[in-house]
């Protein structure tokens, strides 16, 4: 589903986001990838979702080399992607059920459909009520869940998340991450950016660690409790 | 990779958001027109929640289609009148003394068979001299004079369709010829140059509504650019989302659209209005003429080609405009 051929990612100012990134995630798995402020998670996400384009080595989607994508099939691979954005991206001009609805409309959806869907996926965020409120009105934590809604509304074979949860209490945080793993249940690939080592040392799954840029580890969310613990002891 | 797929294989975890994905192409042909005619309408409600910007911009343009738009009328009713003349024009052709009657009849025969000729009319002498005093009151003055001055005249009408300053022309060269003609005489020679005159008219308003057409395509390029990066974000947004070029182009064709047609109808209102102020004037005038001219108004063929230039150049300007700023923003 993603595959990472030593990739490098240098930005025109010359910084190198990424360097010789190399790993393979199946379809139907739940990924998540962490690192310290400035890692590169952000970048390694963007290279899956061709918002940047790898500067060496290959990004492979979906059996599709991202680096010989034209430009007009970049919309195509999108609308297979759900993002869920660091700084959630929401329209605020717009009402939250016309931003949750907005994938939909892209993807030509009828207008029932994309009734139903909008507050179903509200529904699940527990935004139900909010339709019609201006995602400004909105908390920081709230405008996070609208971006989710928006991300998964095209129920897209692949979700990825950059921080959903930064902006949420620790109850909302294991809400959202229980919706992806449902959603993960039901066969989409889900690869989830965070900083949030609680939170993810609770959950079993496979985990990414990048370091500057490097890939740091690559084991299960199993190992981060032991390293903590070994470090919390070697420290004693 | 299908999604669809994918999702029919492992069970639904929560069957409100997970309807199957097969039932999406239902209608998919009906809900593209359905959009289409959604962003037509909405295109139309941002600009009607900036009602003035919206107003000063469609009425420069208006203006822009009202200026060529109203003197096309004005020379299409200069020619309606002058073609009611033209139908009066006819030729004189004074006959050289000393020829006799028994000729001249003659050749007002022959002239009659002539193509192009609808009627020949002999004025005899003495019919000319008659004439002449009844309507010049000098017939004492006349009467003195012991040998009638005036000519013999035939007067030639040509047929409608031979009414043509050029056709007059050629008539007017060809009765010249003829050997007992002294002197021929169009009798309406202005009309010719009048015809000349709205040919010319015409010529000019089609250079000046061409450029007017770029001040258009100018302004409404530039409009439209201007709303382009005021939704910079927006764009970036849609994009991001998968959004194709085409998807993010339509909004701004439509306000093109919308700009184009507005401008057209407001420049169908002011010429309307000019011509309604005229109208009364006019037919006072030719009332005194004792005329049945009256103002002609937009007939309906020039309000088409009014409504589909506005609709055309607002369309090609933002389509400029889009394809030119469009592809410069780009998520990063
Ligand atoms: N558009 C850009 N131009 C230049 N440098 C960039 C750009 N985006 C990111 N970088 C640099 O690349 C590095 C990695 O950035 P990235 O946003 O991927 O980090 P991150 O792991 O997401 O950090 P955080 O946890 O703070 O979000 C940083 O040093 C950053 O300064
Ligand atoms: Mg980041």
């Amino acid at each position: 589903m993603i595959k990472f051929d030593n990739v490098n990612k240098r930005y025109p100012g010359g910084h190198e986001a990424l360097s010789g990134v190399s790993f393979h995630i199946e379809p139907g798995e739940m990924v998540f990838l962490t690192g310290h402020s400035g890692a590169g998670k952000s970048s390694l996400l963007k290279l899956i979702a061709c918002i940047e384009r790898a500067s060496r080595g290959n990004v492979i989607i979906d059996g599709q080399n991202l680096n010989r994508l034209k430009s007009r099939h970049i919309p195509a691979l999108r609308r297979k992607i759900g993002v869920v954005f660091q700084n959630h991206n929401l329209l605020f001009d717009r009402t939250v059920y016309d931003n949750v609805a907005l994938p939909l409309i892209i993807a030509g959806y009828h207008q029932s459909e994309v009734g139903r869907r909008v507050r179903a996926a509200l529904d699940k965020v527990g935004l139900l009520g909010r339709e019609r409120a201006m995602p400004i009105t909105l908390s920081g934590g709230e405008q996070q869940r609208v971006g989710i809604a928006r991300a998964v509304v095209n129920r897209p074979p692949l979700l990825l998340a950059d921080e959903p949860t930064g902006n949420l209490d620790p109850e909302l945080s294991k809400e959202i991450m229980q919706l992806f793993e449902q959603f993960n249940q039901v066969g989409v690939t889900v690869l989830v950016a965070t900083h949030d080592h609680d939170l993810i040392s609770r959950l079993d799954h496979r985990l990414l660690t990048l370091k500057q840029g490097r890939l740091d580890r690559d084991g299960s969310t199993a190992d981060l409790i032991g390293e903590t613990v070994a470090a919390a002891g070697g420290g004693i | 990779m299908s999604p669809r797929r994918e999702r029919r294989k492992s069970p639904r975890p929560n069957n409100s958001t997970n309807t199957p994905a097969r039932q999406k192409p239902r209608g998919k042909v009906n809900a593209y027109f359905t959009h289409h005619l959604w962003v037509l309408v909405s295109s139309l409600g941002v600009l009607w929640r900036t009602p003035f910007a919206t107003f000063m911009t469609a009425a420069v343009i208006g203006i822009a289609l009202a200026l060529p738009a109203g003197l096309h009328v004005l020379l299409q009713n200069v020619q309606k009148l002058s073609t009611g003349w033209e139908g009066t024009a006819q030729m004189s052709l004074f006959i050289k003394q000393g020829v006799s009657e028994k000729r001249i009849q003659k050749l007002a025969k022959k002239l009659r068979g002539w193509d192009g000729v609808e009627e020949v009319r002999y004025i005899s002498r003495e019919q000319a001299l008659e004439e002449f005093r009844k309507l010049s009151g000098f017939g004492d003055a006349l009467d003195s004079l012991n040998e009638n001055p005036l000519p013999a005249v035939l007067v030639v009408q040509p047929t409608s369709e031979a009414s043509e300053p050029a056709q007059m022309e050629l008539l007017l060269g060809k009765v010249r010829e003829l050997k007992p003609v002294d002197l021929a005489q169009l009798d309406m020679e202005w009309v010719r140059r009048l015809s000349g005159i709205i040919e010319l008219g015409k010529r000019g308003v089609l250079l000046l509504g061409s450029l007017l057409s770029l001040a258009i395509l100018l302004v409404i390029g530039n409009t439209i650019r201007l709303t382009i990066l005021s939704r910079r974000d927006e764009i970036v947004v849609t994009k991001l989302i998968g959004a194709t070029n085409a998807f993010i182009r339509r909004p701004f064709l439509y306000t093109g659209f919308w700009y184009g047609l507005l401008g057209a109808v407001l420049a169908w209102m002011l010429v309307g209005i000019r011509l309604g102020l005229l109208s009364e004037p006019v037919s006072r005038l030719s009332f005194l003429y004792n005329s049945q001219f009256s103002l002609g108004g937009l007939d309906l063929e020039t309000t088409a080609i009014l409504l589909g230039s506005g609709i055309f150049l607002g369309l090609l300007g933002s389509w400029l405009a889009v394809g030119k700023h469009l592809q410069a923003i780009e998520p990063s």
